[in-house]
């Protein structure tokens, strides 16, 4: 938020401002009604292997992080590019594999990948579109340098914070929404069922009906899938509900079975098709995966794209943007050593107290080594499951984040966050200038996952 | 609409509904225990039947003691239908059809669940169970207050009235299946003060206790107790009253939808039976098989509405 001359950055200008002009109890006061507003709403999640904690509440930070329109851009364009190339991944690795035989990325890391379904090869989904909803996970370390941290092109979480989040801030202070020009990102719903209209199969006649597919009220997003559901203004359906009946993907409706055409899904792969995919699966739609093929379904995101998550792809994404778009990758990658090979293993061994090790498959902030906090006995134990298995691990350096403050008892304090963007991709790839920006509450922790005590803030974009 | 969702909000208010039966079940055993000295086992064991879950007390507690039972009813987990039970499988049934409903409802339902689940986290005081239990029925009250003004009048209001009624009707049903001998003609002594307690306690369990005294001038008759109960449709708990509100929900339905099905035909002979018998016929009848007749059609009933509207 701040200059080296301890000024306040350009954006952060009239904000500041307003915040030096605040009664500081008042502004605690506002924090816990935030709290109470979130706890009314029911807008929580669940963190799995808690006993007793079913449901909890994000921590919700009131102090925007604000992002000039002119950076924004610079941003988004990279953005663009990257989410434009992993479309054309997909393509390309379900049907050609141009860029394997190109020697550009090893064919066993497609192959070989659990994410990678070999029952999505020459099947090309309606409109070419593999991953419909994608969030690109990003930091920041300075003045226009943004490192993309990970892709999320399978089923990216968080959305219902970022609108929630506006929501309550515009609530709480309507007069700094007078006093700076944000961009709005309370249209994402109805750009979501749009974008996914538009993507409806050959086989759909008459207007697409679209669905949201949730496993249900115990899943740690059920929340969203419920949200989004609402406002967009169609069915929250369960596997339970649906049924293969002519070809079609049906639901179960107090009148009799109707036909659904777009199917926002929020489970994941394994869980989509009984038949197809894991046969105990209670939550799937058996068949389905025929009745997709035959073109009479459109799934969003389509199944397979969650290749995109592997951390040992997102090491060749330069590559990747490079071999698709043909020029160079606009967002960097954060440097990535690949455990799997022998050279960086060596040296990851050797400096685990300054990086930051991952499991190519995690996700949730699980299963990570945070070597500069680290105890040296966890370093220790961690190099022994680094040895054991040398492939499912990936290793980064730990970045120098920038920060942005939040408020605490004291005052404000400077901590570190990521954001999420979020993008949706049709005949048009359509940023929301925002997105999800995540903090680590704990001072100089850069572990930001709601799963492991991180919070929200709401994001703006300035107009310039 | 989802059959899923339509199965969800009839539970939803039956959930609701029977979390504030619960309660009022409390209120009328707690109420006979205050006003009789000798040991109050019968009077406990009389609510525990009312809500049926007599046997499931009986695995858990060697004894039936005043605060054991007030206990379990309340708050115990094992138990189906104790008050913190209903809230959260009322509240659990409401997160799911949440896209149903306003979010008036929603707020009031989860406001519901996390302040009851606050105030029964342990075992209430004898001294502040009367707070408790309106506290029960000022939170189930916001609920209905928010549904009713805010829900649009459409398949989602009829399907969540007609989980309210059927439950309804049970619940009444059942305070009468247990209690139908002390308003037998032939066994009462009229005037007694046994009798005169354990009247009361029946109206008080559908908290009309006040307005039987406005209907009936005051006199405790049993015929007259039975017909408040039963087929006096100006009693928002008797069995007349909730048929007329679930034939008239069903009848939305059936014009809505262009069809009708088995259910309503069971609805709409019930009702007319509710309307055609004077409570001596009733008696003469028998007040016991009127009764347990009463109770299999209701659960036909919700079977039927089950399987018309595709709830599973």
């Amino acid at each position: 938020m701040m200059n080296a001359d301890n000024s306040p950055r350009q954006p952060y200008t009239t904000y500041n401002d307003w915040y030096a002009s605040q009664d500081k109890a008042r502004l605690i006061a506002k924090s816990k009604e935030a709290e109470n507003i979130f706890r009314k709403t029911g807008i929580t999640f669940a963190v799995y292997g808690h006993a007793d904690s079913a449901e909890k509440l994000i921590p919700f930070d009131l102090i925007p992080r604000i992002i000039s329109g002119r950076e924004w851009r610079k941003l988004a364009q990279g953005i663009e590019q990257r989410v434009i190339a992993l479309n054309a991944f997909l393509d390309d690795i379900y049907h050609k594999q141009e860029i394997i035989k190109a020697g550009r990325v090893p064919r066993e890391l497609i192959e070989r990948n659990v994410a990678f379904l070999p029952q999505m090869i020459g099947f090309r989904p309606p409109g070419g579109v593999y991953t419909h909803i994608v969030g690109t996970d990003i930091v920041r370390t300075g003045e226009d340098q943004f490192y993309v941290l990970e892709d999320n092109a399978r089923t990216p979480s968080g959305v219902s914070y970022m609108l929630e989040n506006r929501e309550t801030m515009m609530q709480m202070f309507p007069e700094l929404f007078h006093q700076n020009r944000v961009r709005p990102v309370e249209n994402y719903p109805y750009l979501l069922r749009h974008s996914l209209a538009s993507l409806a199969p050959p086989g759909c006649e008459g207007k697409p009906r679209v669905a949201v597919l949730t496993p249900g009220i115990y899943n740690s997003a059920y929340y969203e899938h419920a949200f989004l559901a609402d406002m967009m203004g169609v069915e929250l359906v369960e596997g339970s509900d649906l049924r293969v009946i002519d070809g079609k993907v049906k639901m179960r409706t107090t009148r009799g079975y109707e036909a659904i055409d777009v199917l926002y899904r929020r489970v994941d792969d394994d869980y989509l098709d009984p038949l197809t995919f894991k046969p105990e699966s209670a939550l799937g739609i058996p068949g389905i995966m025929d009745v997709y093929r035959a073109g009479n379904i459109t799934i969003a995101n389509a199944p397979g794209t969650g290749i995109c998550d592997d951390k040992a792809i997102y090491s060749y994404m330069p590559e990747i943007v490079e071999f698709y778009t043909g020029r160079k990758a606009l967002l960097e990658n954060v440097p990535t050593w690949r455990c799997s090979e022998a050279d960086s293993l060596k040296y990851v061994l050797e400096n685990l107290a300054d990086l930051v090790v991952k499991e190519v498959h995690g996700s949730g902030g699980y299963g990570m080594l945070v070597g500069p906090t680290a105890s040296k006995k966890e370093r220790v134990m961690f190099a022994e499951k680094l040895k054991a298995r040398p492939s499912n691990y990936i290793a980064q350096p730990t970045l120098s984040l920038s920060t942005v403050p939040i408020l605490v008892n004291k005052g404000i304090a400077p901590r570190h966050v990521d954001l999420r963007p979020y993008v949706l991709v049709s005949d048009k790839v359509q940023i929301i200038p925002g997105g999800l920006t995540r903090v680590a509450l704990k001072a100089g922790s850069l572990v930001v996952n709601s799963s492991q005590g991180g919070g929200t803030k709401d994001t703006w974009v300035l107009e310039d | 609409m989802l059959g899923r969702t339509a199965n969800g909000l009839n539970w939803m208010f039956r959930y609701i509904e029977r979390a504030e039966n619960s309660a009022r079940l409390i209120d009328a055993g707690l109420r006979m225990s205050l006003t009789r000295s000798e040991a109050t086992e019968d009077d406990w064991d009389g609510v525990l039947q009312s809500s049926g879950v007599r046997d499931i007390y009986d695995d858990l507690y060697e004894n039936l003691t005043t605060a054991d039972a007030i206990d379990f009813l309340l708050r115990d987990k094992s138990n189906p239908s104790s008050v913190m039970s209903c809230i959260d499988s009322g509240r659990n049934n409401a997160r799911m059809v949440r896209t149903a409903l306003t979010r008036e409802t929603w707020e009031a339902t989860n406001e519901c669940w996390l302040d009851l689940k606050t105030m029964l986290a342990r075992r209430v005081k004898p001294a502040d169970l009367p707070e408790a239990i309106d506290a029960i029925k000022r939170k189930t009250a916001l609920i209905r207050g928010a549904f009713h003004g805010t829900m649009l009048r459409n398949e989602i209001f009829n399907f969540s009235r007609i989980g309210t009624f059927i439950e309804r009707a049970d619940n009444t049903a059942r305070i009468l299946d247990v209690k139908y001998y002390v308003l037998l003609p032939a066994v009462s002594q009229v005037g007694s003060s046994i009798d005169n307690v354990q009247w009361e306690s029946i109206l008080r369990s559908v908290s009309a206790h006040r307005s039987y005294g406005w209907v009936y001038e005051a006199e405790y008759k049993p015929s007259n107790i039975a017909d408040f109960l039963i087929l006096n449709g100006r009693m928002p708990r008797s069995l007349a009253y909730c048929y007329e509100k679930i034939v008239s929900n069903l009848g939305y339905l059936a014009r809505e939808y262009g069809e009708t099905h088995a259910a309503h035909a069971t609805a709409e002979e019930t009702l007319s039976s509710l309307r055609s018998h004077s409570i001596k016929d009733v008696m003469d009848q028998g007040l016991h098989e009127y009764i347990e007749n009463f109770i299999s059609h209701n659960n036909r009933l919700g079977q039927e509405i089950s399987d018309g509207y595709r709830f599973n």
